[in-house]
């Protein structure tokens, strides 16, 4: 009669109507952490799968974008990139922005992607664009090492500066999260955000020195109206990381508390829309 | 909450809106337009129009459920049963009314839901068990007894996506299976598999039930309720009808025409142009007091009614059915003019409307789910209609030769046979 015993001293489940805007619930997350764990292995197990080249797609995205942006800004329209060769100069921004891009149109539409799982099982639903952005960051490990390779074949020394990688990638995956929390719920109800997505991707990356160098943006007001955008932060540090020059100022400071604001608006967001994920998606 | 119960539901509703977000605004410009014309009533003083309706699936639902008790759930298609399931696993919230569970509810909603065609079936037991709920280590120290359950071990490392179906959910039920929840909520699992493996999914909800947890049936499988379940609640219109002992439930249930469907109407859309001149309008399962009826009984006499129109006179016309169990297996083949006597009688139908009427004697059908294909043709000149799914329905062998032992028996039929034992004198 153990089992029976076990049986009454487990954990009471209350069933009730949700009410109003609801905060997350870390505890329950962690306890969930090893579903977290699986389907962000399943993302990057599933995704190239079937591909001929397989993994190499994450190298070979980042150096076709590179050749692309250097022939075009570098090459024909002489964008200026400093002391600094150009494919290097773009390629460093490259690496963050695409982590970002990835992890957006992932997380997006990871709700609807996932309709056949939430329809049937309970689970905190922010596991679903989580997961998604975070299979993105194996990509943008390998494309790492891509970096460092080119940064050996042009000769730059790489410092002690790089570490500050780490939290700038961190600021990268939130951002995306943040942002993929928004567009994930909004798409389970309007799958317009489904067309818009690459839109606003496209304007979001002109509107971040990727191709260019942030010093052709008006010093001052203007500049920190430009620094909302998180990217513009994340970029600047990774070039200063990597290559030295000016450290990030105000623009890193003005893109986090963007990405902060973006990050808990998007989870009291998600929470609130939740809740009819199962009968709307 | 008293120790030894294990679920209470109190009031428990739940609302759709019908044609608010689902149908109207689904994309953003139903949303801008319907939001500006509710702006230009609110100018012209008016209050914004209720474009929706309101639809209870289920309304003031209580009862308890004691730890360690098996509860069937019956009603017909549309009563609120999948949703009050989904209610009860957490998938969405009651619009109103309360609730307690103790401890892990395991849902065999649709089983295999998370397994991913590309992954091996060793991979998706991991990811199958991680989404339903299990830790790593409980699944790694049940794998083995998972594979064997699932009879796949050769397969184990091949993409389920190369499975036959039938492999595909026996590895799915397996994983589910193994899962070992307070709570065990089941939803018409054993429509599928072959007989071998029903009996062994039901097996495996047995000892469940035995081994003090509690079970939520539901089914539309009579026999297995009857089986497995000492006391059932019948749904209808969202609403508890009654909660009895299961005999009287499923009598309940099966006698007072609850169970509805059992007819199909074609529509016009449905009918493809060169069936003319013959055009198919109906088909119904009747059963013994004349109801039409989605759940037949073994014991009683069946009817099968195919209602259709000739615009023009035809010759030769033979209208009938095939039937086929869910698993595709032919049962028998049979026309309105098989015998002599109709042949020659309606080897000429004039152009009009008719119902050609079939009965099915009593103890013909096994249990189970069967499907009805029609099939209008002239033999050798021409066919007009086929519908190889026309209509399904379910026959329910409670009361049939051998019930008495409460085993599934293979075969279509269940013939009532004149059995003779003859005593040889002594050995």
């Amino acid at each position: 009669m153990a089992e029976a015993k076990a049986v009454a001293n487990a954990q009471v489940v209350t069933l009730k109507p949700a009410k109003g805007w609801l905060g997350i619930d870390l505890k329950e997350l962690w306890h969930y952490r090893e579903l977290i764990y699986f389907l962000t292995w399943r993302d990057i197990k599933v995704r190239y799968k079937q591909a001929a080249l397989g993994i190499t797609w994450a190298i070979l995205q980042p150096v076709l974008t590179t050749a692309i942006t250097s022939i075009v800004f570098g090459y024909l329209l002489k964008v200026d990139s400093g002391n600094l060769p150009y494919p290097v100069f773009t390629l460093a921004a490259l690496l963050p922005w695409h982590l970002f891009q990835l992890s957006l149109q992932k997380s997006s539409i990871s709700l609807v992607g996932n309709a056949n799982l939430i329809t049937k099982i309970y689970f905190p639903r922010v596991i679903i664009p989580l997961s998604s952005v975070l299979a993105v960051l194996v990509d943008f490990g390998i494309s790492v090492i891509l970096l460092f390779v080119a940064m050996a074949i042009y000769k730059i020394p790489l410092t002690l500066n790089v570490l500050w990688l780490l939290p700038l990638t961190l600021l990268t995956v939130i951002a995306a999260l943040a942002v993929g929390l928004w567009l994930s719920a909004l798409n389970v109800q309007y799958r317009d955000v489904q067309q818009i997505v690459p839109f606003l991707l496209q304007i979001w990356m002109y509107a971040t020195p990727i191709v260019y160098p942030i010093t052709i943006i008006p010093e001052g007001t203007i500049r920190y109206i430009y620094s909302l955008n998180p990217m513009v932060g994340v970029v600047q540090g990774f070039r200063w990381a990597l290559f030295g020059g000016a450290p990030p100022d105000m623009t890193l400071l003005v893109s986090a508390v963007a990405v902060i604001v973006l990050l808990v608006s998007g989870l009291f967001f998600f929470r609130r829309m939740e809740k009819t994920f199962a009968d709307v998606v | 909450m008293e120790k030894d119960t294990s679920i209470i539901v109190n009031g428990i509703g739940k609302r759709y809106k019908i044609g608010a977000f689902q149908e109207r605004q689904d994309t953003l410009r139903d949303l801008i337009v319907n939001q500006a014309s509710k702006v230009g009533n609110w100018f012209k003083g008016g209050a914004p129009a209720r474009r929706y309706e309101n639809i209870w699936a289920l309304r003031d639902v209580s009862f308890e459920v004691k730890q360690g008790q098996a509860l069937g759930i019956i009603g017909r298609n549309g009563a609120g049963k999948s949703t009050l399931l989904k209610i009860l696993s957490r998938v969405t919230d009651p619009t109103e009314g309360y609730g307690e569970l103790r401890g892990r509810v395991g849902s065999l909603l649709e089983v295999g839901t998370g397994f991913h065609p590309e992954l091996t079936g060793r991979e998706n037991i991991f990811l199958n068990g991680a989404i339903l709920g299990m830790q790593k280590k409980e699944i790694a120290a049940r794998f083995d007894e998972i594979v064997a359950f699932s009879e796949v071990d050769k397969f184990i490392d091949t993409p389920v996506k190369r499975y036959s179906s039938g492999m595909y959910l026996r590895l799915a039920f397996a994983v589910a299976a193994h899962l070992e929840p307070e709570i065990l909520v089941v939803d018409e699992v054993l429509a599928v598999g072959d007989a071998d493996f029903q009996r062994k999914c039901l097996g495996k909800m047995g000892d469940v039930a035995n081994s003090g947890r509690t079970v939520l049936f539901v089914s539309h499988n009579m026999s297995a309720i009857l089986r497995l379940t000492q006391e059932s609640i019948v749904l209808d219109k969202g609403k508890v009808l009654m909660r009895a002992p299961s005999a009287e439930a499923v009598d309940f249930y099966l006698n007072r025409g609850l169970s509805k469907m059992g007819e199909r109407f074609w529509e016009e859309d449905e009918i493809p142009a060169n069936s003319s001149p013959f055009k198919p309008l109906a088909i119904r399962i009747v059963d013994k007091s004349g109801q039409v009826s989605d759940s037949v009984r073994s014991v009683d006499p069946i009817t099968i009614e195919i209602e259709y129109e000739l615009s023009e006179d035809i010759t030769g016309l033979r209208v009938g059915y095939y039937l086929f169990t869910t698993r595709g297996e032919a049962v028998f083949t049979s026309f309105d003019t098989d015998s002599e006597e109709l042949f020659r009688e309606y080897a000429y139908r004039p152009q009009g409307r008719y119902t050609s009427r079939c009965v099915i004697p009593a103890f013909t059908l096994n249990e189970g789910r069967f499907v009805l294909g029609i099939n209008a043709s002239s033999y050798r000149i021409k066919r007009y209609f086929q519908d190889d799914q026309a209509l399904s329905f379910s026959v329910d062998a409670s009361g049939a030769p051998g019930t008495h032992w409460p085993e599934p028996r293979p075969g279509a039929v269940r013939p009532r046979l004149d059995w003779t034992i003859e005593e040889r004198g002594k050995a």
